[in-house]
């Protein structure tokens, strides 16, 4: 999402959602009603997102891409180390808006994780449309994709990036709070789940947010077969390594990603 | 003759409780009349920061100590410092606080690995690596490492204890086991399997876990796939509620050791759901504050009032919490014993010989005990039973 | 090289020899890790700031590096300076068989999958069919060297700190010579018109392909050196030695010492080193926040890195003089 807005890999995604998560699980655990305070950290969210691209990134704009890299890194740290210092360690339980019975009885997924997905569509449907029929949306893409032209056809290039920063911050908390109830809630939550997003965005293909659905389902369905009967789970990790380098040589750009064509 | 002589007599005159009697007063760098310096190296940054807050609750309980008067009339001067749970900054700050701020031990160095890096150090400097915050079974060495000394009941032990409780109990038991795979899920592995001895063939499976797995659902169905009916659970608290919590979701009903790492009600049973807890079997030393049966506890009523007073960020949930305040009080035992003969020498054989030393918040029956060739303080632990309320302690303190 | 930065050269030679003589061993001990890190930065620098390679698991290469200088030490009882060539040589070898794959990827793309090393290698030396070469879970301790005899019947006295210092000054004056000279030459040439122009540079019949894997392959040798370097140092390996963490702040450095500088590696390597210890000091209570400020502070204030800042500065000095 970042990465559409910026073209780089943002390391403090992951740490900014779980930020977010905990906001939220501060308003649940003050009394505020489940929807409210969800609705209230998306917005929180988009908030955070937008003031640390005008603020933070803003002065780095120019700097090398590695710098802006690092800067992330700073941001990773800085979040994870103060929510560790609020909240303390002791995971959180985070309450699920769906029901606790299994959803018709089934074994394998509980209603939470069906709602999840769902949720995750709906998000999904509602970027890509907004990404194409909204005058916003286009804009955006347009600011992304060729921020000079963009300025002189009068976008102000400067606040879509910022917009970009705001929505994908509010995407990730949605994540978070899809999340949480899954994993509990604790500093180090998405760190584990990121890895996973990096890899599944690898296979799927960066620019393309369907093939990173995608991928994730993929790296997620063969690591867990392969660690269930091929070879153990102590070297899943490293298959995985293997997997991702295998796919990568045979289509560079992932399944989903258009191939880059380098002009001089 | 002279020097050998001298901690004899501390010694002795600290068994007899009467430290005021020694008439000459004898210290070794980073012990004077006013203070005593004490290192501890603890992961305030990094992937197990969660721990760091052992080193301030320790912290916490030496400034309270210190607002009472010290020790024997000292000071505890406590520096403790960050390693971020990376061995070679361990070594880095070991030689930090033993050539520079020149303390007079280090005590309560977190991590099996780190522990491990700085041991032939400190060995060679002879300088005490006291009470080390691990639970592995090589820290009880006096003789090849007379400067090391571990605290907790190791890993193997716990293990072991499970081990021969199935033999007893369930002979015909089919395990199945979850583990981290790092130095502390294999050690427990290790003490479990040695505890079953020619029997490791009722092991239908086993699996691990990374630290960094986002849930272990899937090792879960492949446990409960291979048919087993008892579960050994060796899990840090997070995944520990998420095995507990996905067992009870697919109705897998498997007759469930917990270790004690997690045997926490507030910090892992709440979580995962009590009524999904209802029959787990696990092991105590030290009284956990979230269980409701020690609400009236004077010793946990004590702890709480503590951690109001000179720790209020801290967490009542989290077991690390009374951890803490226990060791560092067990710390202040061994200081007390040395009385004025502060050398690195006597504060090593004052750790080598508690006798039947308890902190109060430790559980009914569990001692401290060490001698020159056991260099491993608790060797006991208590078998317990979560009814859904609380933990029910039952049979016998186990270990010696 | 002008005179004047020949002197300069000299001048913080001079100060590296001094040094070990007016410090204490822990101090000691400190610098030599920074030395270490600087030869490991010098190794991504390469990769990263000349050739425009984004590697986010060059822990890795440090990793190998340190464990192979371990097992040889601890198994094959091999000396400690044996170690060194192999470690490099095996990471040459690692790196160069990886990046004939890795390297076909595009810059995203190549960092993703290094990322994806870093963080499975902990694990790999985890796994129990190499549990006997690698220690395990429990990692490997290993002797500290001795300096050698020759040294004493010169009359001169080192403790093992001071030894072990100018050993690692002098590889690492090693490792910096060999870069210069390459990164200057036809190689370095071609590496740097790699990352600038890739195309034009293969229609300059440069075969990038090549240049490209090598270049990894020779940066990671740098980082296996670094890490049998560091190991003898630490006189320990263990898995959580080298998590992809340490991978990360490798990349910090570089960018804060100055991207295509070899100067810049050590400044890096004093960053990655001290800064921490500094945050520590300040805060317990979150001091990974404090490291997170500083490295952002960095970048805001010399955004081409120390190296880059000192540079821009000299050259607005010259500019004053000559007006």
């Amino acid at each position: 999402m970042i990465y559409q807005a910026t073209q780089l890999v943002n390391f403090a995604q992951g740490a900014l959602a779980m930020f977010c998560t905990y906001i939220a699980w501060s308003l649940i655990t003050a009394g505020v009603p489940y929807w409210a305070a969800f609705f209230l950290t998306v917005i929180f969210a988009f908030a955070l997102g937008a003031a640390i691209e005008r603020v933070i990134i803003r002065p780095v704009e120019n700097a090398p891409v590695l710098a802006v890299v690092v800067v992330f890194i700073g941001l990773l740290v800085i979040l994870t180390s103060i929510a560790g210092w609020i909240y303390t360690y002791t995971i959180k339980v985070f309450p699920s808006p769906f029901p606790a019975a299994p959803l018709f009885g089934n074994k394998y997924m509980s209603s939470h994780e069906i709602g999840a997905i769902g949720v995750t569509l709906v998000v999904l449907l509602l970027l890509y449309a907004f990404f194409r029929l909204t005058p916003l949306g286009l804009a955006m893409r347009a600011a992304a994709q060729n921020p000079e032209s963009s300025r002189l056809v009068g976008i102000r290039v400067g606040w879509m990036l910022a917009l970009g920063w705001g929505l994908a911050s509010a995407v990730g908390s949605i994540a978070g709070m899809m999340v949480a109830p899954i994993v509990f809630l604790d500093p180090n939550m998405m760190g584990g789940i990121l890895l996973y997003a990096f890899a599944a965005a690898l296979i799927g293909g960066v620019d393309s947010p369907g093939g990173a659905v995608f991928g994730g389902f993929l790296v997620g369905v063969l690591e867990n077969l392969l660690g269930a009967f091929v070879i153990g789970n102590d070297l899943k990790l490293a298959v995985a390594l293997v997997l991702i380098i295998g796919v990568l040589v045979v289509r560079p750009s992932g399944f989903f990603g258009k191939v880059h064509v380098t002009r001089v | 003759m002279k020097r050998l002589l001298i901690p004899i007599a501390a010694a002795l005159a600290a068994v007899l409780a009467a430290p005021a009697a020694l008439a000459q007063k004898k210290y070794d760098t980073g012990a004077s009349d006013a203070e005593i310096k004490v290192g501890n190296i603890m992961p305030y940054s990094g992937p197990a920061s969660a721990y760091g807050t052992i080193g301030k609750v320790e912290a916490a309980y030496f400034k309270m100590l210190n607002e009472k008067g010290g020790i024997n009339g000292r000071k505890l001067n406590f520096i403790s410092v960050d390693d971020g749970y990376s061995p070679p900054r361990t070594v880095e700050m070991a030689r930090k606080l033993v050539e520079q701020d020149e303390v007079l031990f280090i005590f309560q160095s977190l991590g099996t690995g780190m522990n491990t890096a700085i041991q032939k150090y400190m060995n060679v400097k002879k300088v005490p690596q006291l009470f080390v915050a691990t639970g592995a079974t090589k820290w009880n060495d006096p003789k090849d490492f007379p400067w090391t000394m571990g605290w907790q009941p190791n890993y193997q032990t716990e293990g072991t204890i499970y081990a021969h409780y199935i033999l007893k109990n369930k002979p015909n038991a089919k395990i199945a086991i979850l583990y981290q795979n790092d130095d502390y899920g294999k050690d427990y592995l290790k003490g479990f399997k040695d505890g079953l001895g020619a029997k490791t063939s009722l092991i239908v499976k086993e699996v691990s876990y990374e630290a960094t797995d986002p849930t272990v659902d899937s090792q879960m169905v492949q446990l409960q796939a291979s048919g087993a009916d008892v579960f050994f659970n060796i899990t840090t608290p997070k995944f520990a509620a998420l095995a507990i919590r996905k067992a009870y979701d697919l109705s897998w009903k498997p007759l469930h050791f917990l270790n004690n790492v997690s045997a926490s009600v507030g910090s892992v049973l709440v979580p995962a759901g009590l009524e999904k807890a209802v029959g787990l079997i696990s092991t105590q030393y030290i009284k956990d504050p979230t269980d409701p049966q020690w609400n009236k506890d004077p010793a946990v009523m004590a702890w709480k009032e503590f951690m109001a007073k000179y720790y209020p960020d801290g967490d009542l949930k989290d077991a690390s919490n009374i951890y803490g305040y226990t060791v560092a009080a067990a710390l202040a035992q061994v200081l007390k014993q040395c009385g004025d003969n502060l050398t690195r020498e006597n504060v090593m054989k004052q750790a080598a010989s508690l006798k039947d030393f308890r902190v109060e918040t430790m559980l009914p029956g569990i001692k401290m005990n060490t001698s020159p060739t056991d260099f491993a303080p608790i060797e006991s632990v208590q078998l317990i039973k979560f009814d859904g309320k609380e933990w029910v302690r039952f049979g016998e303190v186990m270990g010696k | 090289m002008s005179k004047r930065q020949l002197i300069l050269l000299l001048l913080v030679l001079a100060a590296a020899c001094a040094l070990p003589f007016f410090i204490s061993n822990y101090r000691i001990f400190q610098f030599t890790l920074v030395l270490v890190y600087s030869i490991a930065l010098l190794g991504l620098n390469m990769l990263t700031g000349y050739n425009g390679q984004i590697s986010l698991g060059h822990g890795a290469f440090y990793a190998i590096g340190a464990y192979a200088a371990a097992i040889l030490m601890d198994k094959a009882g091999m000396p400690y300076w044996a170690t060194l060539p192999i470690a490099g040589a095996v990471c040459l070898v690692v790196g160069f068989l990886f990046g004939l794959p890795a390297l076909r990827l595009e810059g995203l793309y190549l960092a993703l999958a290094t990322f994806a090393l870093g963080v499975s290698l902990p694990q790999l030396l985890k796994y129990h069919h190499l549990e006997k070469w690698t220690g395990g879970v429990q990692g490997i301790v290993i002797p500290k060297p001795d300096p050698p005899a020759f040294l004493a019947e010169l009359g001169l006295q080192l403790n093992q700190d001071r030894w072990l210092y100018f050993f690692t000054l002098a590889m690492t004056l090693l490792m910096f010579l060999l870069a210069w000279n390459m990164l200057r030459g036809r190689i370095g040439r071609a590496m740097i018109a790699i990352r600038d122009q890739h195309v034009a540079a293969e229609a300059m019949g440069i075969n990038t392909a090549m240049v490209k894997s090598l270049t990894f392959g020779v940066s990671a040798m740098y980082m296996g050196v670094a890490g049998a370097l560091g190991a003898i140092a630490v006189q320990f390996v263990g898995p959580d030695s080298f998590d992809i963490f340490l991978s990360i702040v490798f990349l910090v450095g570089i960018v804060v010492g100055g991207l295509a500088s070899i100067s810049g590696a050590v400044f890096g390597a004093l960053f990655i080193q001290f800064v921490p210890n500094i945050a520590d000091s300040i805060s317990k209570a979150a001091p990974w926040a404090i490291f997170g400020v500083f490295m952002i502070g960095f970048v805001y204030l010399m955004p081409a890195g120390v190296a880059g800042a000192i540079r821009i500065a000299v050259a607005r000095l010259e500019r004053k003089r000559q007006n």
